[in-house]
């Protein structure tokens, strides 16, 4: 018996789904937000590699193959856009003014943090694309000389606080238009908090589908912008 | 068969974008191209919504859990991220909820005045 458990080739996946489905019973049982099924899922993932002293490595190796749905998720996304291409049209203009209002934000705050915690340049310019999607995001850091691996932690944390705390800041703070509430959490959480648009309602998900691509797009022509201040 | 089909669509699109990515060099993956030409397909009905619809529902709805293995990569992080943690937890909290608030405002806002803009347009063309 030389066989380990790096050995299974649906080891990651399965791990992945079962505790993604612990995540989705817990959910049920105590509705807070919480319990989120996506950080559950993380969260027992990592307990049970560190205690079994299983290697990331090893657990990517047979979970990658669940990652290698996501382009062509990402693809599908222009589904339920395409289904709500009137209101997209119809709202344009807030549409457009909200996106811009979400990456200057980011910028901004990311720059008044990274000033009171005197951060260097190097820092900084790590933690300007945090708000997007993953993929343009190492693109944008890689090319501004940041911390790659960082930039990438900060995005998933975002991802995942962003799709906790939507409703609940939606509802504090009154936001209840459909376009208005996708965009929002689009804009602040990209693919991740997505997820949890299109919970929420179809419109949700449409419009923050959409927010991905243009909150990413601004973000590369504002970056390089904001990189010079700090 | 029908699901085959389908499932063929959407990787062929995001092989196009992989394409579009290679010889564009902007720092735009390959799946956000891939979302581009998917909706530029739908809009001209080169290709119906009835042809992808069934699996883009699937695969939408099993999305969340893709992000598990990436995310679990923290553990992988945990050493270049001890440093900064403060400045990291601050910064992505903060701008987080800021940027939330913000955008879902600015876009309501916009919105609404759109809707009473026409409310009244509408009222003045009944006199």
């Amino acid at each position: 018996m030389n066989q380990t458990i790096g050995d299974f080739l649906f080891f990651g996946s399965v791990l992945s789904l079962v505790s993604y489905e612990m995540g989705i019973q817990l959910k049920k049982r105590f509705k807070l937000a919480i319990f989120n099924p996506l950080l559950i899922s993380i969260l027992i993932v990592m307990a049970f590699l560190s205690v079994f002293k299983i290697d990331y490595t090893v657990y990517n190796d047979s979970a990658k193959y669940i990652s290698y749905l996501l382009t062509p998720a990402t693809v599908c996304l222009a589904v339920p856009l395409y289904r709500q291409l009137n209101l997209l049209k119809k709202h344009s203009k807030a549409i457009i003014a909200g996106t811009l209002t979400g990456v200057l934000t980011t910028m901004c705050t990311v720059l008044l943090i990274a000033l009171v915690f005197g951060l260097n340049h190097q820092e900084y310019v790590t933690f300007l694309p945090k708000s997007i999607t993953t993929a343009i995001a190492m693109g944008i850091s890689e090319e501004m000389k940041g911390f790659v691996t960082i930039t990438v932690a900060s995005i998933i944390v975002t991802g995942i606080l962003g799709s906790i705390i939507a409703e609940t800041v939606c509802r504090i703070f009154k936001i209840t238009d459909p376009v208005a509430v996708g965009i929002a959490i689009g804009s602040a959480s990209h693919a991740v908090g997505t997820t949890k648009a299109m919970e929420i309602g179809e419109i949700e998900g449409a419009m923050s589908s959409l927010a991905i691509a243009t909150s990413g797009l601004c973000t590369v022509v504002f970056a390089s912008i904001f990189a010079n201040f700090l | 068969m029908k699901h085959v089909r389908q499932f063929s669509i959407i990787l062929f699109i995001s092989l196009a974008g992989e394409v579009i990515h290679l010889l564009v060099p902007l720092p735009v993956p390959a799946s956000i191209y891939g979302l581009i030409l998917m909706l530029f397909g739908l809009k001209t009905k080169l290709i119906p919504l009835v042809a992808v619809e069934d699996v883009s529902n699937f695969l939408l709805e099993i999305m969340p859990m893709m992000f598990i293995p990436a995310a679990v990569g923290l553990l992988d992080s945990w050493g270049s991220l001890r440093p900064i943690l403060i400045p990291f937890l601050v910064i992505t909290l903060f701008s987080t909820v800021i940027v939330m608030i913000m955008t879902g405002k600015v876009t309501q806002f916009f919105i609404e005045t759109d809707k009473k803009k026409k409310g009244t347009d509408h009222e003045s063309n009944n006199r």
